[in-house]
């Protein structure tokens, strides 16, 4: 993939640093406001499937690269499982064993936060992983298909 | 403090830790799934006979929690689910060294235990739902594991059937939703059993039942829904053959199929819509049994028989648990339920040691003789003594010859369908168990006796990784017919009571 005209690629490189900072406000805040773990994850994701599709692979890959995305996949899935397994110490798979804090303040509420974070992690790299297991793959026309079939 | 949400932990971690370890650590699959599958093992065994218990999720008790159940049933299902899963984890040590991409295979195969084991300890529909998934994609990701045109052919048609029951499935908890309002499957069957207790069924739970019904039994491979399965079985590397016909047929099918209907919905007596969805249970456990037993007769491709021998063996299962449905729905002897429906636990937990044994040995076959055309094999016993011995005694069993473990099983059920007065039913089922024993004799004059022809002439027996786990399941075999008494009352009865006394599942649940 080559990317797109000269205007498109500009406005990309100025808007994907904000729709990052936005998903993470999502991912953050998720416990507070409407959002959470997954919504900003995929915000975030949507920020560098932008940069693919605008500027091509290479691009793309050299800001995030696949190897980050497959290590964020698979950690946060497992600092979510160790969230949970902390909980397991105090008796019960889950139970909140963070402080609560004081309500409607950033770190509050527990194990929402971290969990949410987790989340977001694992919805990122394993969202980019798929739209980039898509892009590898070339579209081929149904002729050469036929053609291919005959020989 | 009780532990069961480390059978889904477990696995989770190993899935997760597998794939990101394998980027540097490329045995990263092998040992950590190895270790994980023997924790899981020795917690499932050390449960027997262990009391019911229910664990709330985050310590929220109900309304808020999710509850996570282990009563008999779900022991004896987690018993044959890791154990196996075990097994076949050690033979892929050696089997699976021609594949590449390792890594994400013990990854998938570990994802696949963690959905089995949610299913069977979920104590809520939409977990269930969930888990379900969970096992599903990673079975049809295995399934086209090898990626050849007809594996990729087999896992795309899988994907599509399974996806198929997943919506159906996810219809039916949708509308058991609407009309109880909840999703806690012991919350949901008071509701069901408080509010619609009475002779008329409502009709939205009517649909639901039918449509939890179809989706389960798809999931099942049961006739008429069965469609996926002879190519999907067959195309899987031989462990994932093994735990497919197995183990995950049985969870995400016959499992659920118990779990729903016996404990959410009820076979109350006198109701008649309870005596339609326990006429359709054996309506299609005599289907399975009939065409599953005819078309593997003529099949030549040594998979391929032992796929279309899965369907007609859990058409077994669902019949021994059809009849005990029958017999409550229609006011009988609860005794009489419990020996059908025992019958139909032991084909299961039979089935689950005979069948993953045959699929094994079928890959050790493939592997030795580079085949599974039975047309160009002949006198294995010469070359693979080991291979061809426990192949033969897993097809004597399943063939239900005495006093091997599938004569007893098959017998409870067919003297419970007698005594339950259907006598139809239960000749087609005897004489489907000779035509059982026709083609697992074909197998053996074909393949294991005879004089040493073709492919097999080249052949050497397979190493000691992969014939132990044959080993030991043939034991398995030889133990559940001679030891009955102990199998049965340790495993068994637990959970046909389990199964039977829905009253005491929700008072367990609910507190």
């Amino acid at each position: 993939m080559k990317g797109m005209t000269l205007i498109v690629r500009t406005i990309t490189d100025f808007v994907v640093a904000f729709i990052v900072v936005f998903g993470a406000y999502i991912v953050l805040y998720g416990h507070l406001t409407p959002g959470g773990g997954f919504a900003g994850g995929v915000i975030i994701a949507c920020a560098f499937i932008l940069l693919m599709l605008a500027q091509g692979k290479e691009v793309a890959f050299s800001r995030f690269g696949e190897k980050t995305a497959h290590v964020l996949d698979s950690t946060g899935a497992l600092v979510f499982l160790a969230i949970g397994g902390v909980g397991l110490t105090a008796g019960f798979f889950f139970k909140n064993v963070f402080g609560r804090g004081e309500p409607f303040r950033l770190l509050s509420s527990g194990m929402i936060l971290p969990a949410n974070i987790a989340i977001a992690f694992k919805v990122v790299g394993s969202l980019y992983l798929v739209f980039t297991a898509l892009a590898i793959f070339r579209r081929r026309s149904f002729r050469s298909m036929i053609e291919d079939e005959l020989t | 403090m009780n532990l069961v949400p480390l059978y889904v932990a477990i696995p989770l971690l190993a899935a997760f830790l597998i794939p990101l370890l394998g980027m540097w650590w490329k045995k990263s699959g092998e040992v950590l799934a190895t270790l994980s599958t023997v924790l899981l093992s020795v917690m499932a065994i050390a449960s027997i006979g262990a009391p019911a218990v229910v664990h709330h999720m985050g310590g929220w008790p109900f309304p808020e929690g999710i509850a996570i159940v282990s009563d008999g049933l779900a022991v004896l299902l987690l018993i044959a689910v890791n154990v196996v899963g075990f097994l076949c984890v050690i033979f892929s040590l050696k089997y699976m060294q021609e594949y590449t991409g390792l890594p994400k295979y013990y990854g998938l195969f570990m994802l696949m235990i963690a959905g089995m084991n949610g299913v069977v300890v979920s104590g809520d529909l939409f977990n269930l739902f969930v888990f379900l998934e969970i096992a599903s994609i990673a079975s049809y990701a295995l399934v086209a594991f090898g990626v050849e045109a007809d594996e990729l052919e087999a896992g795309f048609k899988y994907l599509v059937l399974g996806s198929v029951a997943s919506i159906m499935i996810l219809f039916a908890v949708g509308t058991v939703y609407a009309v109880t309002g909840t999703l806690n499957m012991a919350d949901a069957a008071r509701e069901i059993a408080s509010r619609f207790g009475g002779p008329e069924m409502n009709p939205a739970l009517l649909l639901a039942a039918a449509f939890f019904l179809m989706g389960f039994s798809l999931k099942a491979a049961l006739v008429p829904f069965h469609a996926w399965l002879p190519d999907a079985h067959p195309s899987a590397p031989a462990p994932i053959s093994a735990m497919l016909s197995g183990v995950v047929i049985k969870s995400l099918g016959i499992y659920a199929i118990c779990r729903i209907f016996f404990h959410v919905f009820g076979f109350a007596a006198g109701n008649p819509s309870s005596v339609i969805i326990a006429n359709a249970m054996i309506a299609f456990a005599i289907l399975s049994i009939v065409i599953g037993g005819l078309l593997a007769i003529g099949q030549w491709d040594l998979k391929r028989l032992l796929a279309y021998s899965s369907i007609g063996q859990i058409g077994y299962v669902m019949l021994g648990i059809g009849i005990g449905a029958r017999v409550l729905a229609t006011g009988g002897a609860r005794s009489l339920a419990a020996l059908a429906i025992l019958g139909g636990l032991f084909h299961l937990i039979n089935h689950a040691a005979f069948k993953s044994l045959l699929f094994l040995s079928s890959g050790a076959i493939q592997q030795a003789t580079g085949t599974r055309d039975m047309k160009r094999m002949g006198g294995l016993k010469e070359r693979m003594p080991i291979t061809a011995a426990t192949t033969n005694l897993a097809a004597l069993s399943i063939a239900g010859v005495p006093p091997f473990s599938g004569f007893w099983s098959k017998l409870v059920i067919i003297v419970a369908a007698v005594k339950a007065g259907h006598v139809v039913i239960s000749s087609i089922a005897i004489a489907m168990a000779f035509v059982t024993l026709v083609y697992y004799v074909k197998l053996q004059r074909e393949v294991l006796f005879g004089a040493v022809r073709g492919a097999v002439e080249k052949a050497r027996e397979v190493p000691a990784v992969m014939y132990v786990p044959l080993i030991i399941l043939a034991v398995v075999c030889v133990g559940f017919g001679l030891l009955y008494p102990v199998v049965g009352a340790r495993i068994l009865e637990p959970a046909t009571d389990a199964l039977l006394n829905g009253a005491e599942y929700i008072k367990l649940v609910l507190g």
